[in-house]
């Protein structure tokens, strides 16, 4: 069985940054395998601009913030597979990748990196009753089909929910001659970026109509058009309320699932809220050896924030392929209060953690001019007032091993308060 | 010129292409004749997917008999045309200590009709069994010979054995309207007339057609209309055995069941509608369905829910299979709904010796009694899988990620006859994007390998039938 240094799955741009971190560290024996026919995973398709502004100091499009990377990855001479699929990971980090080219094979990896990233929610697990025709699409998979594949999906376009891939498709379609009639979100407020909200659908005068879902699917073989209803602060559509639009296809941007099944697979124990897996302060799992960072590890809105994260992932792992890491062994637990749904780390590992840890959370509902407070063992550390906070938008706060000086605690508990 | 055959089948459902791998057997030229663009796509693409034992109808009913034999000669077919089965057995429920005896009428009525293996257990043995039970379960009716079947790949199994036995196809073909003529037959169709000497009418929901133009007695079919909810593999072990519970007069009830490929499988809804296409979901239709399954397991994981269909049984107003010569050389199979899944089979036997017999015709010499069915690569030992890539490198192109399916499967499933013409064609010949992300990922490339392979542009490559195109317009 081949062995490498490091096996990173998925060479989108955490799988990307993972490796050039990881080589710059000094790991001489990296394979990225990557399931599409190119490198640069979903940014390949985003061709709009916004990327790279905290990264780069530039506005970039996907494909050229991918570039930044893959051109260090060809420079480097990092190995990489395409259209080589992973089907198993071991909890021995034993990786069984399909490829046409060499068939079946199982290698052996010092460290993984798992960054597969993510996949949408279909219509099917959304439960819209109604017909089942052609011309329902997930947002993303109708960006494929235009960005990639050169297609459109539709003519007369209705978006349910606002995340940002529909936002940005709200727009791409209008400007591809597409009558995008209206966005619906089921909550209360937008589940993208403000600025997509304001670039994607106002400058282009698409109704966002909040609290609103598709209550019925018209149509037998093709759509035909789609009811949406108003709904209560429960979610349920109120009858009465119903509103018929004439189109021929339903984009879906209803949110995105951490992709995990591989790290089931080898054992790796998931978190609840952010469907990936539960990781500490080194991005490790549960499972020795296997990092994660990118949209597996929880789903992140600025791709800026995906290399960061990917770059500490990477360097982790070379750290534990060369037999640097050792467990400290003074964990400090990281829990959420009022208004925030998760972190991510999970953990802390006081004893060998850097001088400062990022740690990212979500917000659980649109909270304006509120802070966001920072408990050790149930002691007010910390509160930063902030402006505004919205479950679309990521946040963070950085965690400072010197104030863990006193006492290490037990526990950190992050909240919004008044 | 009026094409001429000795048999055309009106339906290319489980029950048409049972009947016509049957008659493949005899020196008869069959045609089945399909108003859809694929096998498999009317009552037998969306239904609970059960093999029943053969418990729930009355001894002596046509139904009776061919659920029984039906159910025999589906063990056994499972493995000569190579469909997926699995013999896992079911339970029917009761709630109340007071209907234990509708049980024993169960018992009683499957022990007339030969079911083997029917045994009555407690509550608590049947959560020991089934920990997922609820605590309200008082006892159930365990049948062992129950199973679960590939409704898909079972009549896929049919159509490419009577396919290759020399049975022809005609997809797109409507049958409107039936006329004597001479000894035989004159369909008319949307695509011209058929001249024949008997005819299957297999049509399903729209059996009751046909049958009222050439029979005196006439039939209804009320299209019952059933929802079910479909949950990701990772819920599929919730429960390992068909949970119904008491029947009702509108069916078998809402039964939990393991699927072969190993989702859990919610439903059926009934409700009788008048549009026999209307195949839609509705929001208290599939509330319905959630409540009543709770009565059985009460905690079903719906944040898994990967899909909910509908599908519309036939349901006869006689309450009984109409299976035979209904009028001279004409041959039913009407009304077929629950178990006619099960029953396909038989039925199928049984309707090709009695038009064997009235025709005359010998057994053909050449008879190809097996069929050996796509490869399921991505279940093949690791060692084999790699072979089969080195043989064909389309094998270890992964098209599918949910489902593991490769572009050698998905081309397997075009080519073969009769092949998928459509991208539902494909999911259900090989079950690409039919895994958690439903297509999500795998559509651009499916439609690619679609239109490549029909030589045609992917502005006309469809869904199901024409005017499911999923593509507007190339940019």
């Amino acid at each position: 069985m081949k062995h490498y240094d490091i096996v990173i799955i998925g060479g989108g741009p955490a799988g990307l940054a993972a490796a050039v971190s990881a080589h710059e560290a000094g790991a001489k024996d990296i394979l990225i395998l990557e399931r599409d026919e190119r490198l640069g995973g979903i940014l390949n398709q985003c061709i709009h601009n916004g990327f790279g502004l905290h990264t780069f100091k530039e506005e970039l499009t996907g494909p050229e913030y991918a570039e930044r990377y893959i051109k260090k990855v060809l420079e480097y001479g990092i190995p990489y597979k395409l259209k080589s699929i992973v089907a198993d990971i071991s909890d021995k980090r034993e990786i069984l990748y399909i490829s046409a080219e060499e068939g079946a094979v199982t290698i052996e990896a010092g460290a993984i990196v798992l960054a597969m990233g993510c996949r949408e929610r279909p219509r099917g697990a959304l439960g819209i009753p109604g017909y089942r025709p052609a011309g329902i699409f997930t947002a993303g998979t109708a960006q494929r089909l235009m960005n990639i594949e050169g297609y459109l999906v539709g003519k007369k376009v209705f978006i349910l929910g606002s995340g940002d891939i529909g936002l940005i498709m709200a727009r791409r379609m209008t400007l591809e001659g597409a009558e995008v009639k209206c966005v619906a979100e089921l909550m209360p407020y937008s589940g993208g970026l403000n600025r997509n909200i304001v670039q994607c659908l106002n400058d282009f005068n698409i109704p966002l109509k909040l609290s609103h879902t598709v209550t019925k699917i018209h149509g037998k073989e093709r759509v035909t058009g789609i009811t949406i209803s108003k709904v209560d602060e429960n979610r349920r559509p109120i009858p009465g309320t119903e509103e018929y639009y004439d189109c021929d296809t339903l984009l879906l941007s209803c949110g995105l699932l951490p992709e995990n099944e591989l790290s089931k697979s080898a054992g790796v124990a998931l978190d609840r809220v952010t469907g990936g897996p539960v990781v500490d302060d080194k991005l490790q799992t549960s499972v020795p050896g296997i990092f994660a960072c990118g949209n597996v590890l929880h789903v992140h809105d600025l791709v800026d924030y995906v290399s960061e994260e990917a770059e500490r992932a990477g360097y982790q792992a070379y750290r534990y392929a060369a037999g640097e890491t050792a467990n400290g062994g003074e964990t400090v637990k990281l829990t959420v209060g009022h208004g925030v749904r998760y972190t991510v780390p999970q953990s802390i590992d006081a004893g060998t953690m850097a001088d400062s840890v990022i740690v990212r959370f979500r917000v659980a509902d649109v909270y304006r001019d509120r802070s966001i407070a920072v408990y050790y063992d149930g002691k007010l550390i910390k509160r930063t007032k902030k402006r505004i906070m919205a479950p679309g938008e990521m946040e963070q706060i950085s965690v400072r091993k010197d104030s863990f000086a006193e006492k290490t605690p037990d526990t950190i508990t992050v909240c919004v308060e008044d | 010129m009026t094409e001429r055959y000795d048999v055309i089948i009106t339906g290319a459902g489980v029950v048409g292409c049972a009947v016509a791998r049957e008659l493949s057997k005899y020196d008869l030229k069959v045609l089945v004749l399909e108003k859809e663009e694929d096998v498999c796509s009317g009552t037998s693409k969306a239904n609970s997917a059960i093999v029943h034992a053969g418990y729930d109808a009355i001894p002596g009913t046509l139904k009776a008999k061919m659920n029984v034999r039906g159910a025999e000669l589906i063990r056994r077919l499972s493995k000569t045309l190579d469909f997926s089965y699995s013999q896992c057995g079911s339970f029917v429920l009761c709630f109340d200590e007071n209907d234990i005896p509708k049980l024993k009428e169960l018992y009683d009525r499957g022990i007339k009709n030969g079911v083997e293996g029917l045994s009555i257990i407690s509550g608590d043995e049947a959560r020991a069994l089934e920990p997922a039970l609820s605590d309200k379960v008082a006892a159930a009716l365990w049948a062992k010979t129950a199973g679960i079947v590939c409704p898909f790949g079972m009549t896929v199994a049919f159509a490419e054995n009577a396919a290759a036995n020399g049975v022809e196809f005609t997809f797109l073909t409507k049958a409107e309207d039936i006329k004597r003529d001479g000894g035989g037959f004159v369909l008319v169709t949307d695509k011209g007339e058929f001249y024949t000497k008997y005819v299957v009418n297999a049509a399903g929901v729209y059996s009751d057609k046909l049958h009222n133009v050439v029979c005196k007695d006439e039939i209804k079919v009320i299209p019952r209309r059933g929802e079910y909810v479909l949950l990701d593999k990772e819920a599929g072990g919730l429960v390992s055995r068909t949970i119904f519970q008491l029947p009702t007069k509108y069916g078998k009830g809402v039964l939990v069941s393991p699927t072969v490929h190993g989702n859990l499988l919610i439903g059926p809804s009934a409700v009788d509608i008048d549009d026999r296409g209307d195949t839609e979901t509705t929001a208290d239709g599939t509330a319905g369905v959630k409540a009543q399954a709770a009565l059985s397991v009460p905690d079903i994981p719906y944040n898994k829910t990967i899909t909910g269909f509908a599908g519309i049984r036939a349901h006869e107003v006689h309450e009984d299979f109409i299976i035979g010569e209904t009028a001279d050389g004409f041959f039913d199979a009407a009304g077929i709904e629950s178990p006619g899944l099960t029953a396909a089979p038989a039925i199928g036997e049984y309707l090709a010796k009695l038009i064997a017999d009235k025709s005359g015709a010998s057994l053909k010499d050449g008879f190809i009694s097996e069929r050996k069915g796509i490869p399921q690569v991505a279940k093949l030992p690791v060692n084999e899988r790699a072979e089969l890539i080195k043989q064909n490198p389309l094998y270890g192109n992964i098209i599918c990620r949910c489902e593991n399916i490769s572009e050698g499967e998905i081309v397997d499933a075009i080519r073969r006859k009769p092949g998928a013409v459509s991208l539902d064609g494909i999911k259900r010949r090989v079950r690409q994007g039919m895994g958690r992300c439903q297509a999500g990922f795998c559509t651009p490339a499916a439609t690619a390998i679609l239109a490549r392979e029909l030589g045609i542009p992917v502005e006309q490559v469809t869904k199901n039938r024409p005017g499911s195109e999923q593509i507007k317009e190339s940019l």
